[in-house]
């Protein structure tokens, strides 16, 4: 089975992020970059699968030149090969043109399963492996907390609703998002490390892509931001010490505010 | 005035609130339109006329309901096709926002999602990074689709006519291609969906253990609230992980938040700092999420919030 797993870099979970006056977009300069936390369940995921059929996985992720150092740890993971989409005229790209760039790069290489995390820690908007689906005509099987794909052309996953999970199958090639805590992503090994070194990473282009450069970048983006500002500090709350009464305070608070 | 499109949430024709803060929402900027799709109509009808909606589309082909997202995209693309409305809006769920994903490839417009707020010239108010940065976006090609997170608006009755009309869909092979063959309801009790919930109470670090949760669901059912819990809560296997509020969890903004024993790393705030009061027990002082506080009470969460709920107990009679 032939794998492709999608991967991002993002600002480090745990850091504080700020938008660019200039471009209006994440300023990415400013901190570290990780892979997505949630694209590591995805990397588990497509190897798990990969072990289990005698598949290949190839990781793609597009952005800044840094995000070699996130196709590096999938690398270092066990993924086989790497895909770096690279080029100036994506910087600024929205959803709809991040998810035509992957689609293009993808569209004839022959990909069994394309893999996602469910969403980015940075946009959050879970709207990238819809919209790949989308365009490639191929079925969407998004937000799984679990993936059976033995390899015979078909992939059943369990899709986590509002009431619990629906079941849905389709048949391969297919889009699949997962979930944070489906597995428990491997840490890479030094052996993993080191062999990643030595993995192919293949640079494409928008041009070697085929994708017109007028139609992915911040100029190409369908909608805007027309305005950011930080938010107004909350108002200093009142806050008191327990002296036994804690609860009862809470309670006369929340009378006072007509929550009870 | 302009037509607007709203897709309705509702589970056998019982319209969510969510579809009722949408439809007051877009009274704001033009003419609601409900777009219904599935069975129970009947029930439903009456609901969405009094809170205004003018027309109301009805698609209850079982193909609609029986596919993962795609053929709710197509419905709505033959829709804005039809009718040529000014916007769509959606409610910001994880299959909302999906829909909203693939119907901007569609008819080629320009998708804003997790929206708390739409202007009168369709510019819509966002809260990123965690709360700390607001964001006015528009979308600047196509029919805009915004997505707007539950609890933006306060649903506002305004009765209008609710003509019905019957949508038949042509669906293509490649939106039937994921199909749903079951559907599992997990127990989840009686409380109230996380992310829509008017009320949430959570539970972190420093509820100790899996028992401790106990008094955190005991408050949560004194105040018909949703039960949320800490990454660090979840990540220790003390409450289920689909209750995670944060970055990596679920995104709450209900009218009064809870949290105790929470010390409000970015991760956690990220998920909950829109909420509109927020209530803190923490008995460590120079707990970050005192900042976020209207009201905090540094202390033990064992003593005060059992005392709470009873308090709330007696004062509900």
């Amino acid at each position: 089975m032939k794998i492709v797993v999608c991967v991002k870099q993002v600002p480090d979970t745990w850091s504080e992020k700020k938008l660019d006056p200039a471009t209006k977009t994440l300023d990415r300069a400013s901190v570290d970059g990780v892979m997505n936390e949630l694209d590591e369940y995805a990397v588990e995921e497509a190897l798990k699968i990969a072990e289990a059929t005698s598949g290949e996985v190839t990781v793609l992720s597009m952005g800044p030149e840094q995000s070699t150092e996130t196709i590096r740890k999938a690398l270092s993971m066990g993924a086989d090969a790497g895909i770096h989409v690279l080029d100036d005229a994506l910087a600024g790209s929205d959803a709809v043109a991040t998810s035509l760039a992957i689609a293009t790069v993808l569209g004839d290489r022959g990909v069994d399963l394309i893999i996602f995390g469910s969403e980015s820690t940075d946009a959050r908007m879970s709207v990238v492996p819809a919209m790949v689906a989308e365009r490639l005509g191929l079925p969407q099987l998004t937000f799984a907390n679990k993936v059976e794909a033995p390899g015979d052309g078909t992939v059943k996953i369990h899709r986590l609703t509002d009431y619990g999970y629906d079941v849905v199958e389709a048949s391969t090639p297919a889009v699949i998002s997962v979930v944070e805590k489906i597995n428990e992503p491997r840490y890479p090994s030094f052996k993993g490390i080191m062999a990643a070194k030595k993995k192919p990473v293949e640079t494409v282009t928008v041009a070697d892509a085929g994708i017109e450069p007028a139609a992915v970048g911040l100029g190409a983006a369908w909608s805007e931001v027309a305005e950011f500002a930080a938010a107004p500090p909350r108002a200093a709350g009142t806050i008191v010490t327990d002296e036994g009464d804690g609860g009862v305070k809470i309670a006369d608070y929340l009378s006072e505010q007509k929550f009870i | 005035m302009a037509e607007i499109l709203v897709l309705v949430e509702h589970v056998d024709g019982s319209v969510k609130k969510t579809a009722l803060e949408l439809l007051t929402l877009a009274r704001s900027v033009g003419q609601p339109s409900a777009v219904f799709v599935g069975d129970g109509i009947d029930n439903a009808a009456a609901t969405l006329a009094e809170y205004g909606a003018e027309n109301i589309y009805v698609a209850d082909a079982a193909e609609l309901t029986g596919h993962v997202v795609a053929p709710k995209a197509e419905l709505l693309a033959q829709l804005v096709a039809e009718k040529s409305p000014a916007a769509v809006l959606i409610t910001s769920t994880a299959e909302g926002k999906e829909i909203a994903g693939r119907l901007a490839i569609k008819i080629n417009s320009g998708v804003i999602t997790d929206a708390v707020g739409i202007s009168e010239d369709l510019v819509a108010t966002q809260s990123i990074f965690g709360g700390s940065t607001i964001v006015h976006s528009k979308v600047t090609t196509g029919t805009p689709i915004i997505t707007v997170r539950p609890n933006s608006a306060a649903p506002e009755a305004a009765p209008a006519a609710g003509n019905r009309a019957d949508v038949t869909v042509a669906l293509s092979e490649k939106a039937t291609s994921a199909k749903i063959v079951d559907r599992v309801e997990q127990e989840k009790g009686a409380r109230p969906e996380l992310t829509e919930a008017a009320v949430v109470v959570s539970g972190g670090r420093g509820v100790g253990g899996a028992e401790g949760f106990e008094v955190i669901e005991k408050l949560a059912d004194s105040l018909d609230a949703a039960v949320g819990a800490s990454r660090a809560a979840t990540d220790a296997g003390w409450y289920p992980h689909q209750y995670q509020v944060g970055q990596t969890g679920k995104t709450v903004s209900p009218q009064l938040y809870i949290a105790s024993g929470i010390s409000g790393a970015i991760q956690h705030r990220a998920g909950m700092q829109t909420s509109k009061t927020i209530v803190v027990v923490n008995k460590d002082p120079e707990a970050p999420i005192f900042e976020l506080a209207d009201y905090g009470v540094v202390g033990d969460l064992f003593a005060v919030v059992p005392q709470l709920s009873e308090e709330i107990s007696k004062r509900k009679g």
